[in-house]
């Protein structure tokens, strides 16, 4: 049996990329990518966990965090969407007008 | 298998159904009278929302569902506060109608309704699940509220920013929530609480675990509230989103986060606060969060020209004096912090009404354009005043009692302990930088008084944006001098987190 703390070393190590991902990319689609991959980091732990003292608590939460990433993503990209048709850009470096 | 459903007992979410319904029905009317309908469709969120209230005073207390919904009087209190904050957001923007929202009005409506349900449930739950989707039920309307002037390019920008700091911080939130579940086993707060403390007797190495999560959850809850250092997109959205919608944010997306603080962190770590806890103690972060909010915000407000930016910085500040209420774990925290919320509600709601009619009739949102107004608009000017003087803490208005109910609450704690003396300079900094706040909110006030110029505008305040201006104008000055029912209301609240009056 794989021992939790594999799973656990996943999951921080997909958190810290989704981190970094959100921290230091430019481009918005790759952006919400690394959100959902720090969503599933969180994921991946919480199902770890639930089935390592085996209660059922964690999978009903990650079908629940999967559905709210599908709304959020909808969201997102239609954001997106409505951003590059007045900026015809969607580099976050180039959305400076509300500063200071 | 004899398998049996958890009683439950849809009766206690009557409320939160009907409000649900009626963000439907709002949709679909707008679509049925093929948005034509100015004012109709504003009027009808209005009474939808009035019915919801006096449903709420109906519902009793009690639980259902298991043990994840919770009507104890801390829901029940902020439920008014979200309710009466929706209230008020969609009766300031009945100016934003005939023009700027033409072809959205029904979604305009439906998303701030369905936002408030969000919040209503986050209130009500006792559980991790629940808190979760009730926090993104909430958010996940407002990020398409923000951006919600499609051509603007102000207000898609202020989208996309609230979009991406909001999905981040959800992120960490359940980061921290799935280590929270792990170390506990449960995600009911009240087992979770009992299951930690347990744990952290029995092994004495659930530190660094227990680092993580409450530095992830802090994080995550700390972009919720805009606490620094993770404020920076509070005064963006501010200025670029609809006004009534930054309205909106500053009060019921607030009080969201300070409900889903109050739950995790005063009542499910509770037994992780203060200095004997040293490693994972959650309260001295707090602390500096909440010192490092009212310096930076009552600083920063005092350059700004544009005054929805003002607004947005000194919200940052006033999330600073809340959280004083917050790290004082015993019975007055709680209670204090309600009651700002609420006194807080009635001037941040007035001012940005005042903001918002100023704004429909000429388009800005310059303090400078605020030149002269006592000449040409003399009754909005004194509100405006008013309010501004509530949100800096003059007396007798209510905003006064709110801070000193906050501090009151910090120094008793700090009388009591040796070990809270901490909490002397959290009030020493929050009674210096009040002073600082004093000089611009002042600032709009000698604009309009005691500028030589006459202002040009003439000022029409429709019927529903006056009747909000009415009532933040009583409830700021009503609850100045007569606090006592709110505050019995609110003394009700610590002791459903434990804490009991010695």
């Amino acid at each position: 049996m794989v021992p939790i703390s594999a799973y656990l070393i996943v999951g921080v190590a997909l958190f810290a990329i989704g981190t970094v991902g959100v921290l230091i990319s430019r481009n918005l689609i790759v952006l919400l990518m690394s959100v959902e991959l720090m969503l599933n980091s969180a994921n991946l732990c919480l199902i770890a966990f639930s089935r390592s003292q085996n209660i059922m608590d964690g999978h009903a939460f990650v079908f629940l965090v999967l559905t709210i990433a599908a709304a959020e993503a909808a969201v997102g990209l239609a954001m997106v969407i409505t951003l590059y048709r007045n900026r015809e850009t969607i580099n976050i470096d180039r959305f400076n007008l509300l500063k200071w | 298998m004899d398998f049996q459903l958890p009683p439950y007992d849809l009766k206690m979410m009557l409320p939160e159904i009907f409000l649900f319904l009626w963000a439907l029905v709002v949709f679909t009317f707008d679509l049925l009278t093929n948005r034509k309908k100015e004012t109709a469709i504003g009027y009808l969120t209005l009474v939808g929302i009035l019915i919801t209230g006096v449903l709420l005073a109906f519902t009793g207390y009690g639980r259902g569902f298991g043990n994840m919904f919770f009507n104890d009087p801390m829901a029940r209190f902020f439920k008014i506060i979200f309710l009466g904050a929706a209230f008020m957001a969609v009766g300031s923007s009945f100016g934003i109608l005939k023009q700027r929202i033409r072809n959205h009005r029904g979604e305009y409506f439906g998303l701030i309704l369905l936002s408030t349900v969000g919040m209503m449930f986050l209130a009500s739950s006792q559980e991790l699940l629940s808190l979760y989707i009730g926090l993104e039920l909430t958010t996940i309307p407002l990020f398409v509220l923000a951006a919600f002037y499609k051509d603007d390019k102000l207000s898609v920008e202020a989208g996309i920013k609230y979009f991406i700091v909001g999905a981040f911080s959800s992120a960490l939130l359940l980061y921290g929530i799935s280590f929270l579940y792990g170390m506990s086993g449960t995600t009911d707060i009240v087992q979770m609480k009992i299951n930690l403390a347990i744990t952290h007797l029995t092994f004495t190495n659930i530190g660094m675990t227990l680092v993580i999560a409450v530095v992830t959850m802090l994080a995550g809850i700390g972009y919720k509230l805009g606490l620094p250092p993770f404020h920076q997109w509070v005064p963006d959205v501010y200025e670029g989103s609809p006004t009534p919608v930054a309205a909106f944010l500053s009060i019921g997306s607030k009080a969201a986060g300070l409900v889903a603080f109050a739950k995790i962190f005063v009542n499910g770590l509770s037994a992780f606060h203060g200095p004997e806890m040293l490693p994972n103690d959650w309260g001295q972060l707090v602390a500096l969060m909440a010192i490092l909010a009212m310096v930076l915000g009552n600083t920063v407000a005092i350059w700004q020209t544009n005054i929805k930016r003002m607004l947005g910085y000194s919200s940052i500040a006033q999330a600073g004096y809340i959280m004083i209420g917050m790290v004082t774990m015993n019975v007055y925290g709680l209670s204090s912090v309600a009651f700002y919320m609420f006194a807080y509600m009635f001037a941040n709601m007035g001012a940005f009404a005042i903001v918002t009619v100023f704004e429909d009739k000429t388009g800005s949102t310059q303090i400078a354009s605020y030149r002269g107004l006592s000449k040409s608009a003399p009754g909005l000017s004194l509100t405006l005043a008013i309010f501004l003087l509530s949100l800096a803490g003059i007396p007798p208005l209510a905003g006064f009692l709110a801070k000193y109910y906050v501090f009151a609450a910090a120094v008793e704690k700090a009388n009591s302990a040796d070990s809270a003396s901490w909490l002397y300079w959290l009030v020493g900094v929050g009674l210096i930088t009040t002073v600082f706040s004093l000089y611009y909110y002042a600032n709009i006030i000698k604009q309009m008084y005691f500028s030589r110029e006459d202002s040009p505008y003439k000022i029409p305040v429709s019927a529903p944006a006056m009747m909000v201006i009415a009532i933040c104008l009583i409830g700021v000055i009503l609850f100045g001098v007569w606090p006592e029912p709110i505050l019995q209301f609110a003394g009700d609240i610590p002791a459903s987190f434990g804490f009991i009056a010695r």
